[in-house]
């Protein structure tokens, strides 16, 4: 389960279509299984097709979330043409335990954002609850 | 001695030849061709992680690449 407010979920569709065609990516912060924080990272792929952090941004990021008291929740990411669910290059690179991965996508009629949990190479959906 | 490792003070052995290659062997971290390492506030390359020593009071930053997609690795990755 990975609770996610109405806003951030609104952002992470707002981040996702203001960088489309590529795909952005981002950090949620938070406690629990409750998001509280939403980090919007730079794609230095610049790419349709993949991404990849800024180191400096995610030490950045990492130190912000410690100074806070909160955790990583979940590393996020569009799939600006392609379904939510995870690639494999997605589940290879799944590196950083214990997070969610949450996808957005823009290749329906109306965005969906789908989490999971990749471990092992094994994908497991979470069910994600919006709260206000 | 102790050295700071992801924000938390830590007291290891002393090892005059601990690098930080060893030190992450130490830690048990798993794929280390995917870590990037943040020493003293300055990101190392990973091509000196076999030769960078690990000295007293050092303030050590680990995380995975944070990455994905659908095509071949990108120039970016390592």
């Amino acid at each position: 389960m990975l609770r996610i407010p109405q806003n951030i979920h609104d952002d992470l569709i707002a981040h996702a279509k203001e960088g489309f065609p590529l795909e952005v990516c981002g950090i949620l912060g938070g406690t629990g299984d409750t998001v509280s924080a939403i980090y919007r990272m730079t794609n230095t792929d610049a790419s349709n097709e993949h991404f990849m952090m800024d180191p400096k941004e995610q030490f950045s990021v990492v130190k912000d979330l410690r100074a806070k008291g909160v955790s990583m929740l979940a590393i996020y990411h569009s799939h600006p043409e392609s379904p939510a669910r995870p690639s494999q290059e997605d589940i290879r690179l799944a590196l950083t335990p214990d997070v969610s991965h949450v996808i957005i996508s823009l290749a329906g009629a109306e965005p969906e954002i789908k989490s999971c949990k990749i471990s092992a190479g094994i994908v497991q959906f979470e069910p994600i609850e919006i709260i206000v | 001695m102790t050295i700071t490792i992801n924000g938390k003070e830590t007291t290891i052995p002393e090892n005059p030849a601990r690098t930080i290659t060893s030190l992450l062997e130490e830690l048990d971290v798993s794929q280390r061709l995917y870590v990037t390492v943040e020493l003293n506030g300055d990101i190392l390359d990973s091509a000196a992680f076999v030769t960078t020593p690990v000295n007293a009071g050092d303030v050590i930053e680990f995380l995975y690449f944070m990455g994905g997609g659908n095509a071949l690795f990108a120039q970016s990755r390592r």
